[in-house]
């Protein structure tokens, strides 16, 4: 149930007022949407001025012979409630009308109608809240006032300086913790059974998350240009990049014993150690050539299948992650690769490295094994598709064909992989190969020049 | 007390002050036995002569240099130039010389010159009889730039300015000559230069103008109280140097600030009584500072319809002020 208004209707370009010719009902009578209410004459023709709602008349504001001015008050229309969804329609201009002429009023009014209304907060009157001009602001903060409960008069319901300043002389000044019932906004329950999207929960809910502060005795660390980029990449990827993740464990017992048989000689001989690492980088190199799509990039309306086949690997340093680039892998030997993990590692430690020397990779190999992980998910290196985590080598009982149990050396290879470039299929695919290449590693079938 | 027009007064100023003191001389093109082209020293040759209203050749630079050479010597002369637009020719004059020789000389040579123009727009007059080149002076110390609004400011500020031991610009705006119409005393006063007038004391916003334009927004400003918006208008009197304090203090009354001029927007004035508001007075700004002006091209048509587009005018005051109120 809602009171509407029915107002003089402008009958005519230059027309400015009606005189009531005849009323056509009277108070306490039924009437539907566009039914008659009563002629109005002017100063050019005669009309019938139709209800713009479906309900009982309510009061007459005047008198036959009554002359009123273009949107004068002519009656008023009780309205019956929920039934009315056209009544909702016309009741929004009506009350934002009266929002506009008198802030309490409007208020009042909104709740009376907020059963039917739905979402029928006026626009305008919210349009400007929240957005003060540097005298707003200053005389709240001078006079401690709660500028969510004050009603601004300027265009869109702007607070003014001079609104301020009528409080601060009326004395009346609205404090935070003393808001009035009428300018809170509704409760959260009835929100949500309205549907109404309400500004107020929302900016409860950023208020719920805001950013660290240091207590004393904490340690501020400004954020410095690596570290930056740091942050920015990995969000980058993991906001832009749906990431999916998969593993494999690839028993490397051969792998591991070539390489103890040829570690000493090597280091004697060539003067840097022939890692693990190097020979996973080698394996993957020559997997990536047969599965080209592992080895691309997303490109929003392409996808963009790499060449050449650059591995970035990551490397760390006490406080920031650099990912230099060893260039066509796929050509390298093992010692090739092994001596320019070794070159990019001192040059990321001595802080030698140059930004060309970690441009242009296709796909990341981390070799996280060597801080002892076994499995880890890591976050591509954006635009690559994907990365491949190394993990470390441990010696695990493990059943063999046959049936037979031994001490075998074991190692997790975890794939992170874009899934807008990438399914599982070919991910499992090209890491059954990895772990073929790995597994079948020997002195026989692989050299490492 | 005589009511009597801009002009007048203009005439009256220059005419008392020759009686004053027979230092002052005027000289102009036209300005001896026709009495100037508006008639703005009209009766003066009779009284005091040839010798001392001096009608000169076609010669901007000519009458500028006369009169700053004679300054020099101790003269105190008035020179006219016939209209503003012409005055190009003397600028060199009056800023190499007029407006450094205190300072190059470290005090030991002045010029006390006094250059009077009829400036500004609306007479039908085209574009060399139209146009507000105030701003080409705004910016040289040892210039003062003066433009009076009323009949009473335009002799006070006029005797200041044959008085000051400095070259000012005097700028009459050749609309208000006859159309403005106000009390003049008969004594002998004066109105300090520097110093900006309130015009009209108001409380919703702050208009700051100058010139003709102080008539618009008083007009526009006794529309707008049929409203009940008050409407504060601060006349500059003097642009150059602008009278900070009286900007700052009319600025923060209301915190809405319309700034006006007739003069092209961009580098006008106004711009620098925006910025002076902009450094002193953020903490009590209440909307953006508005400017009020004419668009960024010559000033201004011949057809009668294209000066109107160009001029601003109590609508269009009183427009931008009504926006500026509901803001």
């Amino acid at each position: 149930m809602a009171i509407e208004n029915i107002t003089m209707p402008q009958l005519g370009e230059s027309v400015t007022e009606g005189t009531i010719e005849k009323w056509l009902v009277k108070p306490g009578d039924h009437v539907n949407k566009y039914d008659p209410l009563a002629e109005v004459n002017t100063d050019k023709v005669t009309a019938e001025v139709p209800s713009s709602f479906t309900g009982t008349i309510k009061e007459l504001k005047a008198e036959e012979g009554d002359t009123l001015s273009v949107g004068d008050l002519v009656c008023t229309i009780e309205t019956e409630g929920a039934g009315g969804g056209e009544a909702v329609e016309e009741a929004k201009p009506a009350a934002g009308e009266e929002a506009n002429k008198s802030p309490v009023a409007g208020s009042q009014n909104e709740m009376e109608l907020s059963g039917t209304q739905g979402s029928a907060k006026p626009a305008a009157q919210k349009g400007a809240k929240g957005r003060y001009s540097p005298a707003v602001l200053r005389l709240a903060q001078e006079h401690e006032i709660d500028l969510n409960q004050v009603e601004g008069s300027g265009r869109d319901g702007r607070i003014t300086r001079k609104d301020l300043q009528q409080l601060i002389d009326s004395g009346s000044i609205p404090k935070e913790g003393t808001a009035p019932a009428a300018s809170q906004p509704a409760s959260e329950p009835e929100a949500g059974a309205q549907g109404t999207p309400q500004p107020a929960p929302k900016s409860a809910e950023r208020k719920e998350a805001p950013p660290a502060e240091a207590a004393p005795g904490d340690k501020e660390i400004p954020v410095t240009g690596v570290r930056r980029a740091i942050a920015a990449n990995m969000l980058k990827s993991k906001q832009e990049a749906p990431h999916a993740w998969t593993m494999v464990e690839v028993d490397v017992t051969n792998l591991v014993q070539y390489r103890d048989s040829l570690k000493k000689e090597f280091k004697e001989r060539e003067g840097f150690n022939l890692t693990y690492f190097a020979f996973f980088v080698k394996a993957i190199s020559q997997a990536l050539k047969e599965f080209p799509m592992m080895n691309s990039m997303w490109a929003g309306d392409k996808i963009i299948q790499k060449k050449d086949i650059n591995i970035s690997i990551a490397v760390a340093t006490e406080d920031a992650l650099f990912v230099p680039v060893i260039k066509n892998a796929d050509d390298k030997s093992v010692k090739g690769i092994a001596r320019e993990i070794n070159e990019l590692a001192a040059k990321v430690r001595s802080g030698k490295l140059t930004s060309d020397e970690m441009k242009g990779g296709t796909f990341t190999v981390n070799n996280t094994g060597s801080f002892g992980s076994v499995q880890s998910m890591g976050i591509i290196n954006y635009p690559q598709a994907a990365i491949l985590q190394v993990e470390s080598i441990v010696k695990r009982p493990v059943i063999l064909e046959g049936g037979m149990m031994a001490p075998r050396d074991m190692v997790n290879l975890c794939l992170s992989l874009d899934h807008r470039v990438l399914d599982g299929l070919v991910c499992g695919r090209f890491l059954a190969r990895v772990k073929e290449i790995l597994e079948n590693i020997s002195k026989e079938n692989t050299s490492v020049y | 007390m005589p009511v009597m027009s801009y002009i007048n007064a203009i005439t009256l100023a220059m005419k008392e002050e020759m009686e004053r003191d027979e230092k002052v001389f005027v000289l102009g093109e036209d300005v001896g036995k026709k009495g100037g082209v508006f008639k703005a020293t009209a009766g003066l040759y009779d009284q005091f002569g040839e010798n001392r209203v001096i009608d000169t050749p076609l010669a901007e630079s000519a009458i500028a240099g006369v009169g700053i050479g004679a300054a020099m010597y101790g003269m105190k002369p008035i020179a006219e130039f016939q209209f503003a637009d012409f005055i190009m020719p003397a600028v060199n004059q009056i800023i190499s010389e007029a407006s450094r020789i205190r300072y190059r000389s470290n005090n030991d040579w002045s010029c006390p010159i006094v250059f009077r123009a009829p400036f500004g727009g609306g007479v039908h007059g085209a574009l060399y009889h139209s146009q507000s080149v105030e701003a080409v002076f705004a910016n040289q110390p040892g210039l003062k730039i003066v433009i009076p609004s009323t009949p009473y400011d335009a002799k006070g500020l006029l005797k200041a300015a044959v008085r000051d031991p400095d070259p000012v610009m005097f700028f009459e705006h050749k609309r208000a000559y006859r159309l403005i119409k106000g009390e003049v005393p008969e004594d002998d006063y004066t109105v300090e230069i520097g110093k900006a007038d309130v015009k009209r004391e108001g409380e919703d916003i702050t208009v700051i103008t100058y010139g003709l334009a102080v008539h618009f927004a008083l007009q526009a400003a006794e529309r707008l109280a049929e409203d009940g918006i008050s409407v504060h208008v601060l006349d500059l009197r003097t642009i150059y140097p602008l009278d900070k304090e009286a900007i700052i203090e009319a600025a923060k009354k209301t915190g809405k600030v319309l700034l006006v001029t007739e003069d092209n927007k961009e580098g006008s004035i106004i711009g620098e009584v925006a910025a002076i508001i902009a450094e002193n007075c953020l903490f009590d700004l209440d909307a953006p500072i508005q400017r009020l002006a004419g668009p960024d091209v010559p000033a201004m048509p011949y057809a009668p319809t294209m000066e109107k587009f160009f001029m601003i005018n109590p609508d269009k005051v009183e427009k931008a002020m009504r926006d500026l109120a509901e803001f």
